[in-house]
């Protein structure tokens, strides 16, 4: 199991912050931390307590469900709300007393990428070109390629799709060459291969070493795109880790199909160290369960007891249809951290 | 980034492609050619009824006044006002000079001296409500104070693109009134002499301090009052577009200010505390063509004064809320 946040930071984070200095690993530097992060608005906290690094070349997951705190979290990262306690830096500079300097490292997107729609593309970019020092018109043409805008970046912004606007978005969080990109739900509203495109898009600027900063409440997204991920709940960072560290002591599940599944349930669940589950207990992803059947049984099976249970399951004279191991994900974990939570 | 002219240019290429100036000059363009029009049917209406002499009308105008001063239906008050347009009015007729000399220059004349206290604060309000309300309006706030510049400049950018603004407004204003105006009654009379310095005193006017200026230097010192009242209506609107998060409610807010201030000053002369209202002291044109103010007391120092103190204030509250509050939205 994974072990509860705030104890597991000071033991991960000091350490590392050390190794920096005396070369034992060499990590990448620290680009972004939030140390001890809360805001109160109103008399209620809406952050209770966010720390967490980001390092060079990392692509770190920011996960929680909506309301969890994630663009509250984001808008502090980038000065457009003021932390009633705790300390935000960016490379080195605090963002509330020196925003001018630690946002010049920052490229961002918080909520939807909204642009000028009156103004096209180029316009836009154009716009944000002369708010910082050090970009000038090829730049601008450079960053129109990388996301593959150069058809249509003399268009009007009000014309261009949801996709567009996105990666619109993206070029001008790249203008300044920043060395931490922080984008908020970057696949929200994209179609299935616009996710894909701007997952490899993503990869991409973390293998030059930028430190990529992505939130989100898709779960696989994360599990599939993240070096690290921070989990959030109720305002609160539960857990940070890898994402293998966060999965690799979980329990697996199997998915059983059998010729009798009534009679196959109970001889599983007679086996040591096999539980069977009830099938909303299970927390599956939607595509898993999609693709379950009312005969399916799900059971939680250390892994090597499964080859024990098949041959249990034949000699029985039980036809053994299918078998499927399910990998964990984020989503069962996300699930069994906050579940104390939610009855709190 | 130290320089604070290339967020100037990012401000007025947005209110330019946004339209919101040709907006301002679509309603000049429109609305110029119905006021001449208009003034054009009176001139011509006055011609028939008095031949080509001026003196007889100006003289029927005066008779006119003079008997409703008599009638005990006439408020008190506006004894007052036709009293000290009598005044004004003999003066003129003594000098021989036509006060109402047609011609493109007294139009535009005319014209400023109506505008200043709706019609002009209306227009740059139109640039002014929109210019913080309208980021957040859009989302674009974000992605504005997102970037490597202190929150005061990206506001200081602002407010020197509304000052630009005002100025372009008032002086397209002045364009637009002398040129189509120009087509019906010709474009001369910049030398024109204009009366000005009417003091309003209790006993009616002050004459002693009254001089001609040539039209041109009369209507250049409309312009100068008319950009002061623009600026401050503006800065005043601007603070509102700090506050408020839609530009819609920012509009409302500062039309009904506005419009409460003409209600007021057509009623509220008896309230001599509303003399410390912007709204009633927008006339500023007024006291050159010698009005009378609508409350007493009110001066033109004492209205530049209260516009001024009115504008620093929304200035010192525009600042200070936009460097500090969270963009929650």
């Amino acid at each position: 199991m994974m072990k509860k946040t705030t104890s597991e930071q000071s033991a991960t984070l000091a350490p590392s912050t050390e190794a920096n200095g005396s070369g034992a690993v060499q990590e990448h530097e620290i680009v972004l931390s939030a140390e001890h992060v809360k805001k109160k608005i109103g008399k209620r906290w809406i952050i209770k307590d966010v720390t967490f690094t980001v390092r060079a070349g990392e692509i770190f997951g920011f996960l929680g469900p909506n309301g969890a705190g994630k663009t509250t979290t984001i808008r502090m990262l980038v000065d457009l709300i003021r932390p009633t306690e705790g300390k935000i830096m960016i490379c080195g500079y605090d963002v509330n007393r020196e925003p001018e300097k630690a946002l010049a490292y920052v490229g961002s997107i918080v909520e939807n990428p909204e642009m000028y729609p009156y103004l096209t593309g180029w316009e836009n970019l154009q716009h944000f070109a002369r708010m910082q020092p050090g970009v000038d018109e090829r730049r601008i043409q450079e960053v129109t390629e990388i996301v593959r805008l150069d058809e249509r970046i003399h268009d009007k912004v009000s014309k261009y799709s949801l996709g567009m606007r996105q990666r619109l978005g993206i070029a001008q969080a790249l203008l300044g060459r920043p060395r931490l990109l922080i984008l908020d739900e970057p696949t929200n509203g994209l179609d299935p291969k616009g996710i894909r495109d701007m997952r490899l898009f993503i990869r991409e600027l973390a293998a030059q070493g930028m430190a990529v900063f992505v939130s989100s409440h898709l779960l696989s997204e994360i599990q599939l795109l993240c070096d690290r991920v921070a989990i959030v709940g109720s305002g609160r960072v539960m857990a940070v880790g890898s994402v293998e560290e966060l999965v690799e002591d979980k329990e697996h599940l199997v998915i059983w199909e059998l010729a009798e599944s009534e009679r196959g349930a109970a001889l599983l669940g007679s086996l040591s160290g096999i539980s069977v589950l009830d099938h909303n207990e299970a927390h599956l992803d939607n595509d898993t369960a999609a693709s379950l059947t009312a005969n399916s049984i799900i059971t939680r099976t250390p892994e090597e007891q499964i080859p024990v249970a098949i041959r249990e399951l034949v000699q029985a004279g039980i036809a053994v249809h299918n078998v499927r191991k399910l990998n964990p994900t984020l989503e069962q974990l996300f699930l069994g951290i906050t579940e104390g939570e939610t009855i709190e | 980034m130290n320089s604070i002219w290339p967020l100037v240019q990012n401000e007025t290429i947005k209110i330019i492609k946004k339209k919101r100036f040709y907006v301002v000059l679509l309603v000049l363009l429109v609305l110029v050619p119905m006021f001449t029009y208009a003034s054009m049917r009176e001139a011509q209406e006055n011609r028939s009824k008095f031949g080509d002499d001026w003196r007889v009308e100006l003289q029927q105008a005066i008779t006119d006044n003079q008997n409703s001063l008599g009638s005990d239906r006439v408020p008190e008050e506006w004894k007052k006002y036709r009293r000290i347009f009598i005044q004004q009015m003999q003066y003129y007729l003594q000098n021989d000079v036509n006060p109402n000399e047609p011609g493109g220059v007294t139009f535009t004349r005319e014209f400023l001296d109506n505008s200043s206290s709706l019609f002009i604060p209306l227009l740059i309000m139109t640039i002014a409500s929109d210019l913080v309300s309208g980021e957040r309006t859009g989302g674009t706030i974000k992605m504005l104070l997102t970037r490597p510049v202190r929150r005061w400049k990206i506001l200081l950018s602002k407010l020197i693109t509304l000052t630009m603004f005002t100025s372009l407004i008032v002086i397209s204003t002045f364009i637009i009134c002398y040129g189509i105006s120009g087509l019906v009654f010709g474009y001369s009379g910049f030398t024109m002499p204009v009366f000005t310095g009417f003091q309003p005193s209790d006993a009616g006017v002050n004459m002693d301090t009254v001089h001609a200026v040539d039209q041109w230097q009369f209507i250049l010192m409309q312009m100068g009052l008319i950009w002061f009242v623009g600026l401050c209506v503006g800065l005043l609107a601007f603070m509102v577009s700090v506050l408020v998060r839609s530009t819609a409610a920012s509009i409302v807010i500062m039309m009904a200010a506005l419009i409460a201030g003409t209600i007021l000053t057509n009623m509220a002369s008896s309230w001599a505390s509303a003399k410390y209202l912007f709204m009633v002291n927008l006339g500023l044109t007024n006291y050159l063509s010698g009005s009378p103010a609508p409350i007493d007391g009110m001066t033109l120092p004492f209205s530049l004064t209260v516009l001024a103190i009115w504008a620093a204030v929304s200035l010192v509250v525009s600042f200070a809320v936009f460097t500090k509050r969270d963009v929650l939205n």
